[in-house]
């Protein structure tokens, strides 16, 4: 099995897509002859011709308006976005005619299409580089939300958004595009939607986390392991809308601690949610209160990125923390 | 819409037939040619200071100086400059010291920006220079909204806000010129046509013969200009502002010009355009055009051009120098201007950062 990194498996996965399904078309700024900024959909300009992979104008809203148009056509549009900190003239057409055309018409229109951006800090980009705006889309029904954490998530779980019926937000971990390798077979698979995988499995204290934490959240329960003896789990949530609560809730029964990490703002991001979620469904099962490990609730920084960004340290204390309670 | 492409100077800095240049006196000559060429070499020193990895990003203008100096010329210092990410040229013309420059590049405890954003995106609000942003044409509206408000309380005041060609697709530009057009604001548009938008030529962003007479379907002044020639920049842009300072309206300027290197440092142009285009526009560089005008015009001469370059020389190194060796700022800075005053979760995650500091390093001893 090859060992690949992330952009290589999001591009495996477009190009075994665009090859099985001629419906599949991207779009994008800078997504033709150049393969994109972080070369993403590099090569397949050159395979699949301007009908089929093609530069926009730069325009957000454009680009997410027209790939609407093209999936009510019966399309299947793959637009990329160049960095997630930049969807935003996009959001009114994503959150107000995607999410919302299938419910309004009584689900005789849909829009089938997945929208890719890079998300998350980690690359020294400052405040319009690193943002990880996930909660503005979990928080509108109608879209389904995933962000993998590695190489083989990525390709299965891109394909499966691909053959999705359903606008579907498609957010790639960019500090990870390079860094994360790992074996990716070759063949075709998918990875089904709405399932959360324990990536680590553990007795006393569960994590849960996706995207670019879920390393780090590895890291610290290695080193809580060898230090404190803790047996941590890990769970990787990597659908966020509609998520997994069932994976969650099993694991908590069984932990009774659970810390959520996500780089994320922490006012309202998706760690509320799962907190929310677990003490309704769990409360009684709980010895700690659930700890948030997060971003604070700032702009993105650019000198002090990685004191923004959760790290080993801030995860093994709330580990101590939930543990000692 | 006024036809055709406006411009004085042929490649050579020789003047054209039948064109006479703006009467400007020798002093300001010198200052424009001078900017220009310290514009150049810190963009150069830069650029090559990422490479070494001493700061982390950068985005030159190189091609783009008469441009950006020209127009910015034209105004005067309590005017407003609401710049995009590329115009150092115009805030090296307002006066913004190149230490505080190099200090945001470094995004260490002198950057008035407290090393908030990346490198190239200053604000200096003493010098009526805007807080740069990074999604391109967000600050389009801004210019407008500033030229009705200066219309609005009777003031004199104009806005100049810089743009490049991708950024006539975004919303935010249509938007700002009809409500320009519609209330008649003090606002001078300057789109840097530099051919391209990252990897997507200029034809690839709209299908219109040019980008000025997009103007004209929001009845406000167009013009085409020499983006490379910096008398006419400053020449068409003096006409708006006057334009503008006389309550006549806005205008949209297309200075047609080359992005001369890449993007930024974050990419390689030779695997999206021709390398003969670059030639081709290298022969008009607008500042071997002006300087050969100043020399034709017996103004200067290439012994004096020698001592400025040295001069600029030094001038980059002392303030490169000084700021490299100035640390971070203060952690809790982080915390601040987010409002006006510090929140209660803020004050709570400023603790917690403190407290994750302290128990690494006990961790660390232990
Ligand atoms: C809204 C938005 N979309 C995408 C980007 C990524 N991006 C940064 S610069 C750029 C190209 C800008 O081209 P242009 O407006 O012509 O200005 P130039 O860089 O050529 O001066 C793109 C696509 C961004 N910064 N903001």
């Amino acid at each position: 099995m090859p060992t690949i990194n992330i952009i290589q498996a999001v591009n495996d996965a477009l190009r075994a897509e665009m090859k099985r399904d001629d419906r599949v078309v991207i779009m994008g700024e800078d997504v033709g002859k150049f393969g994109g900024v972080f070369r993403a959909t590099q090569g397949l300009f050159q395979e699949f011709g301007s009908d089929r992979v093609f530069d926009t104008p730069l325009a957000e809203a454009g680009i997410i308006g027209c790939a609407i148009g093209m999936a009510l056509y019966g399309l299947r549009p793959v637009p990329e976005i160049q960095f997630v900190d930049f969807i935003y003239p996009a959001f009114d057409q994503i959150v107000n005619e995607a999410a919302k055309m299938r419910y309004r018409s009584g689900g005789q229109f849909t829009c089938p299409m997945v929208i890719r951006a890079p998300s998350g800090g980690g690359i020294k980009g400052g405040l319009y580089h690193s943002q990880s705006p996930e909660t503005y889309f979990i928080h509108t029904a109608g879209l389904k939300v995933v962000m993998p954490s590695n190489p083989y998530d990525a390709k299965g779980l891109l394909i499966a958004s691909i053959r999705d019926d359903n606008p579907v937000i498609f957010l790639e971990p960019k500090s990870l595009y390079r860094a994360a390798r790992g074996e990716v077979p070759e063949e075709v698979y998918v990875i089904e939607l709405g399932k959360a995988k324990v990536v680590r499995e553990g007795e006393d204290i569960t994590v849960v986390t996706y995207g670019a934490m879920v390393r780090v959240a590895l890291e610290a329960a290695e080193t809580a392991a060898e230090e404190d003896q803790f047996s941590v789990e890990v769970i990787d949530m990597r659908t966020l809308l509609p998520y997994d609560i069932d994976t969650v809730i099993a694991s908590v029964k069984k932990t009774s601690r659970v810390v959520i990490v996500h780089e994320a703002p922490r006012t309202c991001g998706f760690g509320a949610e799962l907190s929310a979620t677990i003490s309704e469904k769990a409360l009684l099962h709980l010895q700690a209160p659930i700890f948030r490990v997060t971003g604070f609730d700032i702009p993105f920084p650019y000198t002090f990125e990685h004191h923004y960004l959760p790290n080993e340290t801030r995860i093994l204390k709330a580990l101590r923390d939930g543990m000692d309670f | 819409m006024s036809e055709g492409l406006v411009g004085f100077l042929d490649p050579e800095g020789k003047v054209l037939k039948g064109q006479k240049v703006p009467s400007l006196n020798r002093k300001d000559l010198l200052r424009l040619y001078r900017v220009m060429l310290l514009n150049r070499r810190v963009d150069e020193r830069m650029i090559t200071l990422q490479r070494q990895g001493r700061i982390g990003f950068y985005v030159g203008s190189m091609g783009e100086e008469a441009a950006i100096i020209g127009s910015a010329f034209a105004l005067k210092p309590k005017d407003w400059i609401i710049p995009c990410y590329r115009e150092l040229g115009a805030a090296l013309l307002r006066g913004f010291p190149l230490f505080d420059l190099c200090c945001q590049l470094f995004g260490n405890e002198q950057d008035a920006i407290k090393g908030r954003q990346m490198p190239n995106h200053y604000a200096s609000r003493k010098l009526r220079f805007g807080s740069i942003s990074s999604p391109v044409g967000n600050q389009i509206p801004h210019a407008t909204g500033i030229g009705l408000a200066a219309r609005l309380t009777g003031s004199k005041d104009v806005a100049l806000v810089y743009f490049g060609d991708g950024a006539t697709s975004e919303g935010d530009f249509h938007v700002a010129l009809n409500f320009a057009g519609v209330y008649k604001t003090s606002t001078i548009f300057l789109c840097r046509n530099n051919q391209w938008a990252i990897s997507v030529p200029r034809q690839f962003q709209t299908a219109s013969r040019t980008l000025a007479e997009k103007a004209t379907a929001y009845n406000i002044e167009g013009v085409e200009v020499d983006g490379n020639d910096i008398l006419a920049v400053y020449s068409v842009t003096r006409e708006a502002v006057d334009r503008a300072r006389r309550g006549e309206g806005a205008t949209l300027i297309e200075a047609v010009t080359y992005r001369q290197g890449g993007h930024s440092t974050s990419d390689d142009p030779r695997v999206y355009r021709d390398e003969k285009e670059v030639q081709e526009w290298l022969k008009k560089d607008p500042i071997s055009r002006f300087k050969s005008y100043l020399i034709n015009d017996g103004a200067w001469s290439e012994t004096k051009d020698a001592s400025l370059e040295e001069q600029i020389k030094d001038e980059i190194e002392v303030a490169l120098k000084k700021a490299e060796k100035i640390g971070p700022p203060c952690i809790d800075t982080m915390f601040e201007d987010v409002l006006d005053t510090v929140p209660w979760n803020l004050e709570e995650q400023r603790e917690e950062l403190r407290a994750s500091q302290e128990y690494e390093s006990v961790q660390q001893d232990r």
